[in-house]
C-alpha cells in the first residue's frame, strides 16, 4: 500500500432511483454473475446434460412404447413432437436451483451485506441474478431444441408461432428463478438451496400434461394437472409448435386454462413473478448471512 | 451537537441472547473510534446496525446526521465498510469487484474503472488484479475487501477488525491509508483485537462487554484510571529479594509486589524516568544485581484485562508473530 494523496471524502452520487436506476443496477449486477458463469462453465454443462439425457432417453426408450390414449394407431412420431415441449419446460423450471444456489452462496460469502451496505436499487441484486440466469437458460433452450431437432423433433407452425412458444418457456423460466431467489434467501446453505430448488419440481412437472396427456390419470389428478400453472406453458408452447395430438383433446376436465393455454401461460407466470419478486425483495432487504 | 456517528441506547436480541444492551456512542466528524471488547461483545452486531444491515430492537442511530432506521438508503450513501469477513466475489478479478463495487455506488462506469486502477495500486494489489479473487491470499482478499470500502471515499469509515490477517508490513501501511483519510476529514469506527492499533488509531476509545459500553475515554484516560506507572525490577538471586524490596518500599508509592519464583517485584511509582535513576543507585548500593529493569506504563492491554477479567482473543492463528510484536511492546523501557 502506497501513501494515498489526502482528498476530502465525497458523497456517492444520489441514486438515480425509479425504474432506470434500478434497470441500470440490475445490469451491473447481472453482468457479474454472466462473468461468474463463464468462469464456471462446468456449471452451465452439468445443466445441460440432464436435459440432453432426457431428450435422448425419452425419445428412444419410451418414444415407441408410449401408448396416448385417444389417439390414432402408430403415433409414436407424434408423441416425439408432443413430448418435446414438456421437457423444455421442465428444463427451464430447473432454473429454479441454479438462482436459488447463487444467492444462498452469496448470502453465506457475505456478498449479500456488502451489497446492502450500497447505495442501490432496492431489487437489483435479485433482478440481476434472475436476469442472468434467464441468458443461462436461454442458452440451454438453445442447445436443447438442437438436440431435439437432432432425434427427429420438427415445428409445423411459422417461425414466429415457434419463438412465440420459446419466448413462453423463457418467460416461465424466469419466473421460477424468483421462486429459487426466495429459497435462496430463506436455507442456510447452498447444498440446502440446490435441492430445496429440485425436490418439488419432480412432482409438479409429472402432475401435468409434459410427458403424457392427462386423459389417462385418475379424475382427481387430471384436476390438478390441468391447473397446474406447468401445464399451461406447456400446452402453450405445444400449441404454438404444432406439437399437439390429433385425437387428444386440449382439456378433459374443461379447466379453463386449457382451453386458453396462450393467455394462461402468461397470466400464471407474470402471477408467479408478482408474488414471488414481492416476497423475495422484501426478504432480501431484512436477511441476515 | 451529535457527532457524525450517534448512537443512543441500541439494544438488540437474536432469540435469548442480547447482543446489545443499550449502547451509546459519539463520533465527533474527522475522529476515529476504537470500539474494544472481547469475542461476542456485540461490536459486530453494532457496526451492523450502524450500517442499516441490522435494525436494532430499540434505541436510535444517526450517521452523518441522517436516522438510520428511518433514511437507510441515505445513510448508504455516505458509507463505507469493511466487514469482519471479507466479502468479495470469488469469480471475479479484484478489478472487477472494485468497478462492480464502484457502479453500484452510482458512480459512472468510467469513473468506477479509473479509481478502482487507483486503488489496486494504493492496496499492493496492482500484480494479482486481473486474476479471480480465488486465487488471492487471505490477506490479499482482505485488502480488496477494504478498497472496495474506500471506492467512493465516504465521509464516515466502518472497519470490523480490519487489520486481522495482514501482514505486519500491510498492516502499518493500512494503517497509514486510515490515518490519511481521517486527515481528510472521515470519521471512523474501527473494531479492533489489536489493542496496539486502538492506542495507535483511535482518538476515543470505547470498551464494550455483553452489549454494553463498560468504558470510554482516550487511552490515556483510560490507562489512568486503570493504574499509574510501575517499576518492575527482576533481581539475579533470590537471596537479595529482601533488599531489593527495601528500596522499593522507600520510594515507590504503594505495596510492593513480589514473584518468589521469577525474582520479580513490582511497586506503584510516581516520577518517571527520574525515579527510575534513584531505583537503580539504591540497588547498586546495596549490592543488589539486578537482571532486569523498567519502567512499565499500563497498556491497553492492562486496562483490557482489568476491565473485562480477560484477555483479547487475537481469533486468526496466522496473527501469533503481530500479537507476539504487541505483547512486546507491553516494556517501555527496559
Ligand atoms: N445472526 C445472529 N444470530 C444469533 N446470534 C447472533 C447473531 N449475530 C450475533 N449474535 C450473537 O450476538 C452476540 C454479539 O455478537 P457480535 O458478532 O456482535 O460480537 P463481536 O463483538 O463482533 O465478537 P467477535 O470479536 O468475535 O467478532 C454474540 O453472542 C453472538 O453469538
Ligand atoms: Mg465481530
Amino acid at each position: 500500500m502506497s501513501a494515498p494523496t489526502t482528498q476530502a471524502p465525497t458523497l456517492a452520487p444520489a441514486p438515480r432511483g425509479g425504474i432506470s436506476g434500478s434497470i441500470r443496477d440490475s445490469l451491473v449486477v447481472g453482468k457479474r454473475n454472466l462473468i461468474r458463469m463463464t468462469r464456471i462453465p462446468e456449471m452451465v454443462i452439468f445443466g445441460l446434460i440432464q436435459p440432453i439425457m432426457f431428450v435422448v432417453l425419452f425419445t428412444y426408450v419410451f418414444g415407441g412404447s408410449i401408448n396416448i390414449p385417444g389417439a390414432p394407431e402408430g403415433s409414436a412420431a407424434a408423441y416425439k413432437e408432443f413430448l418435446m415441449a414438456g421437457i423444455f419446460a421442465q428444463t427451464v423450471t430447473f432454473a429454479t436451483a441454479g438462482a436459488g444456489a447463487g444467492i444462498a452462496d452469496d448470502m453465506h460469502k457475505g456478498l449479500i451485506d456488502r451489497f446492502r451496505s450500497l447505495p442501490m436499487a432496492r431489487g437489483a441484486v435479485l433482478t440481476g441474478r434472475t436476469l442472468a440466469d434467464l441468458v443461462q437458460t436461454a442458452v440451454t433452450l438453445a442447445v436443447l431444441a438442437l438436440v431435439a431437432l437432432l432425434v427427429g423433433w420438427r415445428t409445423h407452425e411459422n417461425i414466429g408461432k415457434v419463438l412465440a412458444g420459446f419466448g413462453l418457456l423463457l418467460l416461465l423460466g424466469y419466473a421460477f428463478t424468483w421462486i429459487g431467489a426466495l429459497i435462496g434467501l430463506s436455507v442456510r446453505t447452498p447444498e440446502a438451496a440446490t435441492s430445496g430448488g429440485l425436490i418439488w419440481l419432480f412432482p409438479l412437472t409429472f402432475i401435468s400434461n409434459a410427458f403424457v396427456p392427462v386423459n389417462g390419470m385418475p379424475t382427481f389428478l387430471q384436476h390438478v394437472a390441468e391447473w397446474n400453472p406447468f401445464s399451461a406453458t406447456v400446452a402453450a408452447a405445444r400449441e404454438l409448435f404444432g406439437n399437439t395430438i390429433d385425437g387428444v383433446p386440449k382439456s378433459v376436465t374443461g379447466a379453463w386454462p386449457m382451453e386458453h393455454p396462450i393467455l394462461a401461460s402468461v397470466i400464471w407466470s407474470v402471477l408467479i413473478i408478482v408474488v414471488f419478486r414481492t416476497l423475495a425483495v422484501r426478504k432480501y432487504r431484512n436477511a441476515t448471512a | 451537537m451529535p457527532g457524525a456517528i450517534y448512537a443512543e441506547g441500541l439494544v438488540k436480541n437474536f432469540g435469548d441472547v442480547r447482543a446489545l444492551d443499550g449502547v451509546d456512542l459519539d463520533v465527533p466528524e474527522g475522529t476515529v473510534l476504537g470500539l474494544l471488547g472481547p469475542n461476542g461483545a456485540g461490536k459486530t452486531t453494532s457496526v451492523r446496525v450502524l450500517t442499516t444491515l441490522l435494525q436494532a430492537d430499540s434505541g436510535y442511530a444517526e450517521v452523518a446526521g441522517i436516522d438510520v432506521a428511518k433514511h437507510p438508503n441515505e445513510v448508504r450513501r455516505s458509507i463505507g465498510l469493511s466487514g469482519q469477513f471479507a466479502a468479495v466475489d470469488e469469480y471475479l478479478t479484484g478489478r472487477e469487484n472494485l468497478q462492480m463495487v464502484g457502479q453500484l455506488y452510482q458512480m459512472p462506469k468510467a469513473a468506477a474503472k479509473q479509481r478502482a486502477g487507483e486503488l489496486l495500486e494504493q492496496f499492493n494489489l496492482a500484480d494479482a488484479a486481473d486474476r479471480p479473487a480465488k486465487t488471492y491470499s487471505g490477506g490479499m482478499r482482505r485488502r480488496l475487501d477494504l478498497a472496495a470500502a474506500l471506492i467512493v471515499k465516504p465521509p464516515v469509515m466502518f472497519m470490523d477488525e480490519p487489520t486481522t490477517g495482514l501482514d505486519p508490513r500491510n498492516r502499518q501501511a493500512l494503517w497509514e491509508v486510515i490515518q490519511d483519510l481521517v486527515k481528510g476529514g472521515t470519521t471512523l469506527l474501527l473494531t479492533t483485537q489489536y489493542l496496539e492499533e486502538a492506542d495507535h488509531l483511535a482518538h476515543d476509545i470505547c470498551v464494550i462487554d455483553h452489549g454494553r459500553v463498560i468504558a470510554r475515554g482516550t487511552a490515556d484516560q483510560l490507562k489512568a484510571q486503570t493504574g499509574g506507572e510501575r517499576v518492575e525490577v527482576v533481581v539475579h538471586q533470590r537471596d537479595q529479594i529482601e533488599s531489593a524490596r527495601d528500596v522499593l518500599a522507600v520510594l515507590g508509592k504503594g505495596e510492593v509486589a513480589v514473584d518468589d519464583h521469577t525474582r520479580k517485584l513490582t511497586v506503584p511509582v510516581l516520577g518517571g524516568a527520574k525515579l527510575l535513576a534513584d531505583v537503580i543507585r539504591d540497588l547498586d548500593e546495596r549490592g543488589v544485581e539486578i537482571d532486569d529493569i523498567g519502567l512499565r506504563r499500563p497498556t491497553l492491554d492492562d486496562v483490557f484485562i482489568s476491565l473485562t477479567g480477560h484477555e483479547a482473543e487475537v481469533s486468526e492463528p496466522e496473527d501469533e508473530a503481530a500479537a507476539a510484536a504487541a505483547a512486546g511492546k507491553k516494556e517501555t523501557a527496559k
